[in-house]
């Protein structure tokens, strides 16, 4: 009777010990040197494994910033308080990052765009465009139908009269809306500049103004008129570099385009919002 | 040979794990959402359930058989294949990286993937020897992989369709998996 007991209690115990002691030795002598810095890092973020921050969770966004892949306030939910002490460990200042946000690089709303055809079809960005390159004449206009909004985590995306438009201070620049996007005009910007050509048409001037009023049509004035030299013109398309801009205007006041291809972004989003 | 071929395929086809004998539905469901996650999965399963079943045969064998503790099984198997697993990933965290990014958080969750155990108690019940065991569970992880591949598709249509609200996320992905399951009732008899 007591042999029925005691024979698998043994038995079992005796397995389990043997496993536990050959785990405990094998995770020894298999041991792989973390960086310290990164379980640091780790423990001081939320944990929620959200991967607003482009990474696939915590752990990744961790090692990332450690390797110098991730900014330190890449973490849109730890916000400036944990973007600080990440700092900290990492030996840099915040400041010394800079701030992210993403721009529609297109201006075409309902108004300004004409239309090739009316879509009525599943009501996302990536169906539409796959039709013959989305119900909108130009080729490289925003479809409106919200691919962008509904992955952004935040709110800071909404669709206006056909047109995706970022709310700069609700934006932490994950930068889910630039995948999500299948026309790829999205683009992460630093927040500091105020002006952004809002077109991505690479067309021609005339092809330009047949479908959309609003569309850079590559006549170089922007480039002249910039006094640092920080635009470029490349298949008829107006390009400012960031690191150069010093956001002084004057290329949105010599833009033909009467709608101002080359606008206030950020500062207009912040007077709707 | 053919007896190999036989196992491999009935295993994969006949009596697909997830299909036909409803055993790891819930890996099944979660990970088919995208492709390239259920190939991640499919390539742990895999390799989990050859390992595992290798390992539990040779338990079952030796250990269990001689001393008259059959009914034990079900306890130490799970046993064996958690020490398994997690040796295995402590092992490949060191030796190969790659493998281990690659796997990444489905190596852990399989520990208590209900197919790979299911795997282990068949081939004790069928009384398999220690290869076609062995092949026997790696036949079951291609099942796996098929099944997981298959639906992942499915599903990836199904999220571009117009779906009524009321089945809107798991519901319709439900009905979708009994449809394919049905499907492949149609292998049932396909060896004698």
């Amino acid at each position: 009777m007591l042999d029925t007991i005691w024979i698998p209690v043994v038995v079992v115990g005796v397995m389990g010990l043997i496993f536990g002691l050959g785990l405990s030795y094998a995770s020894k002598k298999f041991e792989v040197a973390v960086d310290e810095r990164v379980s640091k890092v780790r423990e001081i973020l939320p944990g929620a494994n959200c991967a607003a921050c482009g990474q696939t969770g915590c752990d990744a966004f961790a090692e990332a910033v450690v390797a110098g892949n991730s900014p330190v306030n890449g973490c849109p939910v730890g916000g400036a308080d944990v973007a600080g002490k990440i700092a900290e460990i990492m030996g840099v200042e915040t400041s010394d990052v800079e701030e992210k946000v993403a721009r529609v690089l297109c201006g075409g709303t309902n108004d300004t765009c004409r239309k090739k055809f009316d879509y009525e079809g599943v009501q996302d960005c990536l169906a539409a465009a796959n039709l013959f390159g989305g119900p909108q004449a130009c080729n490289y206009g925003c479809v409106g139908l919200g691919n962008c909004a509904r992955a952004c985590p935040f709110d800071a995306i909404v669709i206006e009269n056909g047109l995706a438009r970022v709310i700069d201070s609700k934006c932490t620049g994950c930068g889910k809306c630039v995948a999500a996007c299948p026309k790829k005009i999205i683009e992460m910007v630093p927040a500091s500049l105020e002006y952004t050509v809002c077109c991505s048409s690479t067309d021609k001037g005339n092809i330009v103004r047949k479908n959309c009023d609003v569309g850079c049509i590559g006549c170089g004035r922007c480039v002249r008129a910039c006094p640092v030299g920080a635009i470029e013109l490349k298949d008829n398309l107006a390009k400012i570099n960031p690191e150069l801009c010093n956001n002084c205007g004057e290329c949105a006041k010599v833009c033909p385009t009467k709608t101002i291809q080359i606008f206030l972004c950020r500062k207009l989003n912040q007077a709707a919002v | 040979m053919r007896e190999i071929i036989v196992i491999i395929m009935g295993a994969v086809l006949v009596e697909n794990f997830v299909l036909v004998r409803f055993l790891g539905i819930c890996p099944f469901l979660g990970v088919s959402k995208k492709l390239n996650t259920a190939i991640g999965m499919s390539g742990a399963v895999i390799f989990v359930m050859t390992l595992a079943s290798a390992f539990t045969w040779l338990v079952y064998e030796y250990l269990l058989a001689p001393f008259g503790l059959e009914y034990l099984q079900i306890i130490v198997f799970i046993l064996v294949i958690a020490a398994l697993v997690q040796l295995v990933e402590t092992v490949l965290k060191k030796l190969v990286p790659s493998l281990y990014k690659a796997l990444g958080i489905y190596l852990p969750l399989i520990t208590t993937n209900c197919a790979v155990l299911g795997v282990a108690l068949l081939n004790v019940e069928r009384q398999y020897n220690f290869l076609s065991s062995v092949l026997f569970s790696f036949g079951a992880g291609l099942g796996f992989t098929l099944a997981l591949i298959l639906f992942a598709g499915v599903r990836e249509r199904i999220e571009m369709s117009d779906i009524p609200e009321s089945l809107k996320g798991l519901p319709i992905t439900l009905i979708a998996a009994s449809l394919v399951s049905v499907a492949f009732f149609g292998f049932q008899g396909l060896f004698q």
